[in-house]
């Protein structure tokens, strides 16, 4: 039987797609946009430690609150640090930790709502009304709670961020298989005795993935989102460390005096997260999937 | 129909009670209890167990959340550690607060909200609709604690219209809050319009597309005519979910704003609560917020089926 030469469909590869899907992005401007401005935001994180003009917690008494000048662009905060450089590096920690949490988000509320999605009966009716109840908390709650207990190290944000974040991911990687797994090819799979395993990797992955990788860009930007109002809140990262959101809640007393304090990590985490928004927005585009209708949560 | 209605009503029922579940055992399984945190974390001794004797921490768990969680039902979440209040009176105040916000912010909010969508869904891709689908980009992506500090800064610090703070205390008139709580309503009612606006929109562009717009169309028929007998019902039954998730929403956000604005809000005092470690707080306003949650979003669930014939008599159909 196997010496029957089937004839082979030419199918582009991974690497070829992933290509047409960028230039798809950045056909329309906007997607243009948001691509630049992760790219650029993903370029800062990297190497501005080895260009930035001070040290970012080099305090100077004498030169507080000063507004920009040709040594200090972005002037100085209240310990009379240089602005500029602290925003420039302001995005490092937010990125780290968000950078590993989406990942495991994605990994392990996509498989569980693929296998949820794949298994159905009474085992997925239960998951799904315990998911909806941990939908149903503030996410600031679920976060603090934990943040307060055991400390706001890397160790305790990544997981509680990539935990709390991964449950709405079952969600919607559960929908998806749905949609797919009444389809005929999902069937002849299991007419051939394919294992679930298999099924799961060749007929439903490469077709939920699509949805997912939509959902990855939004979650991302959500936990940036968070994690910088945990900052702002003061149980995020603790300072001296550079961070957005510590730096506009400790600058905003002083703003009345000098607002380039706030309006310089306020600028760049606006950009950064509106730069997802938009590069997640060109990606649905791309891949065919109206995101307007993804609800907020 | 109506067993649809009761099916409803009963997972609603079921997701607050596992609610309560999850609620009950993070506070158990999380290191330290109410008196660990009232007498200090190393406290010891006598003193504890008096403590625990008074506050009845010692019975067994599931004992406990028997009487926590009917307490609850009942409305009654036992009193304050540290101040020997009634819990279900201090937070009741702050919900009335935190509502007065929601309120002003959905009046003012979905109206406009949903005017700007259908605008900009009806003349899409002008320059008004790119205008507005902008700003509403920015407005749903941009962090509340940015767009509250922006604000404070334009119209508190620079031009000096509005107080930027809010100081006036938890039990005072609520109308003692004008002006105070401009701003924070203004902040929250821009995230929300931002995302019921994308959502009519991207609706409105739907219904206008469908065949059956295009045969009033071809018909004849007025546009004023279109847009209100053939568009608007169609486009804006799906917007009742959405106005349900951002209620959702507004329950999380909320915290930041009050905690920006001072506003002595439900999310203010849940903060305080979590520092001060008083857990009976935290879980008396968890449970508090993930009812509304659930019902908030059962009756916008209830609502679209009960406003739209099609789904109607689908169920009917396959009961």
């Amino acid at each position: 039987m196997s010496d029957i030469a089937l004839p082979r469909i030419a199918r582009p590869g991974r690497m070829r797609r992933m290509g047409t899907v960028l230039r798809d992005m950045a056909s329309s401007p906007s997607g243009m946009i948001g691509l630049a401005l992760v790219a650029a935001h993903l370029v800062m994180a990297l190497i501005s430690p080895l260009i930035v003009p001070f040290d970012y917690k080099a305090m100077d008494s004498g030169m507080v609150l000063t507004g920009p000048t040709g040594t200090h662009l972005l002037g100085t905060d209240h310990l009379g640090r240089d602005v500029f450089t602290r925003v420039l590096m302001g995005g490092r920690e937010a990125l780290l930790v968000t950078g590993i949490a989406t990942p495991f988000a994605m990994l392990w509320g996509g498989m569980m709502g693929i296998l949820l999605g794949l298994a159905g009966g009474r085992l997925d009716e239960v998951m799904m009304r315990v998911v909806d109840a941990f939908l149903s908390l503030p996410w600031i709650l679920k976060l603090l709670v934990l943040v307060m207990t055991f400390g706001n190290g890397m160790m305790v944000i990544i997981p509680t961020l990539g935990f709390f974040y991964g449950i709405p991911v079952i969600r919607v990687a559960r929908a998806a298989t749905h949609g797919v797994v009444a389809r005929d090819f999902v069937l002849a799979a299991k007419a051939r005795g394919h294992s679930r395993f298999s099924i799961i990797r060749r007929e439903l992955l490469p077709n939920v993935l699509d949805t997912l990788m939509v959902e990855g860009a939004m979650r991302w930007s959500w936990m940036l989102l968070a994690f910088s109002s945990l900052s702002f809140l003061g149980f995020g990262t603790s300072p001296p460390t550079p961070d957005w959101g510590l730096m506009i809640s400790e600058s905003r007393v002083y703003m009345p005096l000098s607002p380039w304090g706030v309006l310089g990590p306020m600028v760049a985490l606006s950009s950064l997260i509106i730069g997802i928004n938009l590069s997640a927005d060109a990606l649905a585009k791309a891949m065919g999937i109206d995101r307007a209708r993804k609800a907020v949560v | 129909m109506i067993p649809m209605l009761i099916r409803r009503l009963l997972l609603g029922a079921v997701t607050v009670w596992i609610v309560s579940i999850i609620i009950f055992a993070g506070v158990e399984i999380l290191p330290g209890d109410a008196c660990t945190a009232f007498l200090e974390r190393d406290a010891k001794g006598q003193l504890l167990e008096n403590c625990r004797e008074e506050q009845g921490l010692n019975r067994p768990a599931m004992e406990r959340y028997v009487s926590w969680a009917s307490g609850a039902v009942r409305g009654d979440f036992g009193t304050s550690i540290g101040g020997d209040q009634s819990i279900a009176e201090m937070v009741g105040l702050r919900v009335k607060l935190s509502l007065m916000l929601a309120m002003g912010a959905l009046i003012g909010g979905v109206p406009l909200a949903i005017f700007l969508g259908v605008v900009t869904g009806l003349w899409r891709d002008r320059p008004l609709d790119v205008f507005l689908s902008t700003a509403a980009i920015f407005a749903m992506t941009i962090p509340e604690f940015i767009s509250a500090t922006i604000l404070i800064l334009i119209f508190s610090i620079w031009l000096g219209w509005v107080p930027g703070i809010v100081i006036t205390p938890a039990d005072a008139p609520v109308l003692d809050f004008f002006p105070e709580f401009i701003l924070p309503i203004v902040v929250l009612g821009m995230v929300m319009t931002a995302h019921i606006m994308r959502m009519v929109r991207s609706s409105v562009i739907e219904v206008m597309a469908s065949d059956y717009v295009q045969m009033a169309t071809l018909k004849g028929v007025p546009f004023r005519r279109i847009v209100f007998r053939h568009v608007l019902p169609n486009a804006l039954l799906p917007a009742i979910n959405v106005v349900a998730l951002t209620v959702a929403w507004l329950l999380g956000g909320v915290v930041v704003v009050e905690m920006v604005f001072n506003y002595p809000g439900l999310g203010r005092m849940m903060v305080d609560a979590i520092s001060d470690r008083d857990l009976p707080v935290v879980q008396a306003i968890a449970m508090i917020v993930a009812t509304t949650y659930v019902c908030v979003n059962l009756t916008a669930d209830l609502m679209t089926m009960i406003l739209n014939p099609r789904l109607r008599t689908l169920y009917m159909r396959s009961k």
